[in-house]
């Protein structure tokens, strides 16, 4: 496996034909504010997709749609062939086949590390407890942090805490995963870490959907980067073309904002 | 430039500072006298300290000890000031257990209190064994056969059927999920006691104790017996209600709602009017159940309220992502609640738990007023009103005060204690 | 834009009333809704049953009757004639009279001591923290009744006031503590002189604020600060002193006197209401000292020190930034105290104070054996009191809380 800091080729990473995730005409509503409009978009297996934006473009929002932390009202997602529907069978199906990481961790403080890894094998997957405590070291050994296993997520980094967050995912054994900003929390020397976790994961094959303004990492990684605005999607494209030659006024704004300093 | 520039070539030795800010001087003139109000204050505060001091001591230390009434006292203290602590040797046992309670069996409440503790201890204190919560466990129904008597069969079987209703529980829960699970211990636990009753029924006399009924329960000992059943009881109430608040249901929010704020908007003395003269018009027709239970249903109903309210604190002061990555890793809302939610509320909440129980011990006061003879009811009745001790309120109450305030302020203290170390436990 | 569908449109099946978020959620209602209605209409099938076998009613016809019981505190006209509804009324009256008064002291005491607590003097923060850890850990009900007890038997009898030789004193001529309550001056109010005197005092306290919030205004708008203290004082009591004399002191006191056995005149405080008030006040007082001493320490040392270095001087500091932050803080719990202080009025029928627990709950009840309907209207009456304190600290709330945004 390359070294995750320096060069990574993206096109080594396989895409298959098979399709991952499809969003058809997906609309969302917050009361009267029309925060998605019109989504379409379809993910293959083995896609590393970066999602970016100015903040209330609604990335975030689309990609907690995927899996049913918010409600769409209009248009379908189809996740690995399982409609969601409001069957609470399938909300539960596609929560199991998609990993999260979140912007703040979220890790449950009261449980240990190794604890934080278990408990959605044990409790939704029915998997034995050594078993589960087995996986969990495997991933939290991939993580880099397995001598930290009994501590306490209010005694870890913040940069370990998201590390372990996506550990704790993984142990889920997820076909896709989706992370909303995973970085934009953590003080700047711990960045590369996570990022780095990402970058293994990516190699590996896993599908990911990445709400990140981590614009180097895109480079890196993705295969596809989308630009949202105004709860649409404005421009798609492969990471290269994407930045040297962005088509849309919109997308020149803001990255001229964010690649500006 | 040059005559900016300065290089310390040799270091001071740091020195005492001036007389006037040393020592006792110091320290009283910073906390006592600094300014003309604060001088005014001390010496107003030591002027009642010492009015305090100089009337009770006398009274206090002239205490006569061993007479039987309060004429004899009276006598012996000869017009001066004195306190009759007599009345305390002579009325002992009606302040602690009431005045029905066989003498000889005075040593099985003092046995269950002082085991009180020792299994309140696992419960309290985080850093102990976690396998001594099994004692803890234990407890309710050692202390249950230790108080009330009867055969020991009848707490075994009571256990027993806790214990089946616990594992068909976690068996089914694995299984089938949270509400069959439920199902599955409620029956079993019911099933258990039912056969259970003709075990302890068939054997009455296995390591029996003399039965004590529930009417002759009194003194500080009803106070101790309704304090702890009712918290206990009401927690897992109180978690319910709580929940059912917080719930996203409009009818079973509602339902809620209408109980909480029912019982919070009425003092308890009514809800104790309802168990003495009321409470029993809802039962069907005769049952008759004893007025110590009727107690325990009115006041469990009426501190799970305010535990629902303290908990619904807790379960707010969440962040929205630990609901969020619940739902994220599969966990449906049962689970996320027992193994996410509820721990984190629940030890946000334990101060104000605390609060509460404190509060509703000494609630339990009140049952007095229906003539019951807690410790308060058995001074206002057999000792006041007794040839021997009419007239005689300072020593028995100030008796009841000096029980109540140790137990309060130690768990007040207790309470204190774990808030600061929780305060560092988080992050 | 594509045609919007609604997600997973598919057709109704039986099992997705558990299965389905959007009907899961009325199956959970519906079931609890019935649970409900089958509990209440068994208690209510018990209650029937119980009643029709015991041949009882429920009729409310007993509030309409002769209560036949006298009440030694009569704020309205009562006689033993008068019916129980009245009675009740009466009772009611006396809950609110020692509520209030008690919340006001508690409120003082309250405020005096937590303040204290804070104190940097060392003596009286000790002796302060002694008052609220004595009366917290200690059961109200051992308050109201040491206190009761303490002084129906140190206060002297009435007698003790008579004769050349007498052994007790009033204080200042118009004062005397007896075993059997604590008399006070009362007004005497003459002819229209007197409400003009009143009417008078009640402008000035209206007309102070008034130039207090002038003097604001006029800061805000010219930047002129015109002196505060010594104004709003003037205006407060020279005014209502002029009248006084003007009209030939119409408002004179009326002081009790001893004639025959017992006072005459003034106003009899009984014991019980003393009683009660004094261990209300002092038990509350107690846990409104820590919500205060909390509210002030909620606000951080910061805002003081900001405050310092922008030049505010020391009272304006307390009166601009520390206060409206810490009356925030405060308040709701200062307020569920005053709850508190109302259910716990309840306790006076330990002392024999005439509450509404005492005539209605008390008296009533076993004369007339309405047990279900006299405990109604009792829980129907604290509940109303209850539940009208409560919207009024919601709407405290909600003003601060606009106050934020």
């Amino acid at each position: 496996m390359a070294d995750a800091q320096t060069n990574v080729d993206p096109s080594a990473m396989k895409v298959s034909d098979e399709v991952a995730i499809t969003i058809d005409g997906m609309n969302k509503w917050y009361g009267s504010f029309h925060v998605l409009r019109d989504i379409n978009l379809t993910v293959q297996r083995g896609e590393r997709i970066v999602i970016c934006g100015p903040s209330g473009s609604g990335k975030s929002t689309l990609i907690r749609c995927i899996n049913a932390l918010e409600e769409h009202q209009a248009g379908s997602i189809t996740v690995d062939g399982t409609l969601l529907s409001s069957d609470l069978k399938n909300i539960d199906t596609i929560r199991s086949e998609v990993g999260m990481c979140f912007q703040h961790f979220n890790l449950f403080p009261h449980l240990t590390i190794l604890e934080n890894c278990t408990l959605a094998p044990i409790w939704v997957r029915k998997t034995p407890k050594k078993e589960a405590e087995a996986t969990a070291m495997h991933f939290l050994e991939k993580v880099k942090i397995p001598d930290q296993a009994n501590k306490y997520p209010g005694q870890l980094s913040g940069g370990q805490q998201q590390r372990v967050a996506i550990a704790r995912s993984l142990c889920m054994k997820p076909r896709i995963m989706l992370f909303d900003e995973p970085t934009s929390a953590l003080d700047p020397e711990m960045i590369a870490e996570v990022l780095d976790t990402m970058i293994e994961l990516a190699q590996e094959g896993m599908t990911m959907l990445c709400v990140t303004h981590e614009m180097g990492f895109a480079r890196k990684v993705a295969n596809r980067v989308i630009f949202m605005d105004a709860g649409q999607i404005v421009e798609q494209n492969e990471p290269e073309a994407f930045f040297t030659n962005p088509q849309s006024d919109r997308t020149k704004l803001f990255l001229s904002q964010i690649l500006g300093h | 430039m040059s005559d900016v520039s300065f290089v310390r070539k040799d270091f001071l030795e740091p020195q005492d500072p001036p007389a006037r800010e040393r020592g006792a001087i110091k320290w009283v003139r910073e906390n006592l006298f600094n300014g003309w109000l604060n001088s005014i204050l001390t010496l107003l505060a030591i002027y009642f300290i010492y009015k305090i001091v100089s009337g009770a001591w006398p009274w206090f230390a002239n205490g006569v000890w061993n007479t039987n009434n309060l004429s004899e006292c009276r006598e012996i203290l000869d017009g001066a000031t004195g306190a009759c602590f007599s009345v305390l040797q002579d009325r002992w046992s009606q302040m602690l257990f009431g005045i029905s309670y066989p003498s000889d069996g005075f040593w099985r409440p003092t046995l269950a209190f002082v085991l009180l503790f020792a299994a309140a201890a696992p419960v309290l204190f985080s850093t102990l064994p976690r396998k001594l919560l099994i004692a803890s466990a234990l407890y309710p129904f050692l202390a249950y056969w230790l108080i009330w008597g009867g055969t020991i069969m009848i707490s075994i079987m009571a256990l027993v059927g806790f214990a089946a209703g616990y594992y068909a529980f976690s068996y089914m829960e694995r299984a089938r999920g949270f509400a069959a699970g439920l199902a599955a211990g409620v029956a079993a636990a019911f099933v258990v006691w039912y056969l259970g009753g003709f075990v302890s029924g068939a054997m009455p006399g296995f390591i029996a104790l003399p039965e004590v009924a529930s009417r002759d329960m009194g003194g500080f000992m009803l106070n101790m017996i309704l304090g702890t059943i009712c918290v206990s009881l009401s927690l897992p109430l109180g978690i319910v209600l709580a929940l059912g608040r917080q719930s996203d249901m409009p009818i079973i929010k509602g339902i809620c709602v209408v109980f909480i704020e029912f019982v919070r908007g009425v003092p308890l003395i009514t809800l104790l009017f309802v168990a003495n003269v009321v409470l029993a018009y809802f039962f069907p027709p005769g049952t008759s159940l004893d007025l110590i239970l009727r107690v325990i249903i009115m006041i469990t109903m009426f501190s799970s309220a305010y535990i629902a309210e303290v908990i619904r604190g807790g379960l707010a002061a969440l962040p929205r992502g630990q609901y969020e990555a619940a739902d994220s890793l599969g966990l449906d809302y049962a689970q996320a609640t027992r193994l996410i939610i509820m721990p984190q509320a629940l030890k946000i909440s334990i101060p104000g738990i605390v609060n509460v129980a404190v509060g509703l011990f000494k609630d339990t006061t009140l049952v007095s007023v229906i003539s019951m003879f807690d410790l308060v009811g058995a001074i206002r009745g057999p000792i006041a009103s007794s040839t021997d001790w009419t007239g005689i309120y300072w020593e028995v109450f100030g008796f009841a005060a000096l029980l109540f305030f140790v137990i309060c302020y130690g768990i007040s203290q207790y309470s204190q204690w774990l808030e600061r170390q929780l305060a560092t436990d988080h992050r | 834009m594509s045609t919007i569908s609604d997600p997973g449109n598919a057709g109704f099946r039986i099992g997705m009333l558990l299965s389905d978020t959007r009907y899961r959620s009325y199956t959970f209602q519906f079931i609890a809704l019935i649970l409900l209605i089958v509990g209440i209409s068994y208690l209510v099938n018990n209650l029937l049953a119980n009643l029709n076998e015991l041949g009882l009613n429920i009729s409310w016809a007993f509030l309409q009757e002769p209560a036949g019981y006298d009440i030694n505190q009569r704020p309205i006209q009562y006689d033993s004639q008068s019916t129980h509804a009245r009675a009740s009324m009466v009772g009611a009256i006396n809950t609110l009279i020692v509520a209030f008064l008690a919340c006001v002291t508690a409120t003082i005491f309250g405020v005096i001591a937590g303040v204290l607590r804070l104190s940097n003097n060392w003596i009286v923060a000790r002796l302060m923290s002694a008052y609220v850890e004595a009366f917290r850990n200690v059961p109200v009900l051992i308050w109201i009744l040491i206190i009761f007890l303490a002084m129906s038997n140190a206060f002297p009898q009435p007698r003790a006031f008579r004769g050349d030789n007498a052994t007790s004193s009033m204080w200042l001529d118009s004062v005397a503590f007896t075993n059997r309550g604590i008399y006070i001056p009362s007004f005497v109010n003459e002819g229209w002189q007197a409400t003009v005197f009143w009417l008078v005092v009640l402008a000035s306290i209206v007309g102070m604020f008034a130039y207090r919030r002038y003097a604001k205004k006029l800061l805000y708008d010219t930047g002129r600060l015109l002196p505060m203290g010594w104004p709003s004082l003037a205006i407060l009591f020279v005014p209502g002193l002029i009248v006084y004399f003007l009209l030939g002191q119409p408002v004179g006191l009326e002081r009790p006197e001893l004639k025959g056995f017992n006072f005459q005149g003034g106003v009899h405080m009984r014991l019980s209401l003393i009683a009660l008030w004094f261990a209300l006040a002092i038990y509350t007082g107690a846990f409104i000292a820590e919500n205060v001493r909390a509210g002030i320490q909620a606000i951080s040392k910061g805002q003081t020190e900001a405050a310092a270095s922008l030049g505010l001087r020391p009272g304006w500091i307390m009166n601009l930034v520390i206060l409206p932050q810490a009356l925030r803080v405060i308040i709701p719990p200062l307020i569920s105290q005053y709850l508190n202080i109302t259910k716990n009025s309840s306790l006076a029928i330990a002392v024999g104070y005439m509450d509404i627990t005492g005539t209605l709950g008390g008296i009533t009840l076993n004369q007339t054996g309405r047990a279900i309907e006299a405990i109604l209207l009792l829980m129907l009456f604290y509940l109303i009191v209850s539940l009208s304190i409560s919207a009024i600290m919601n709407v405290y709330n909600n003003s601060v809380k606009l106050k934020e945004r």
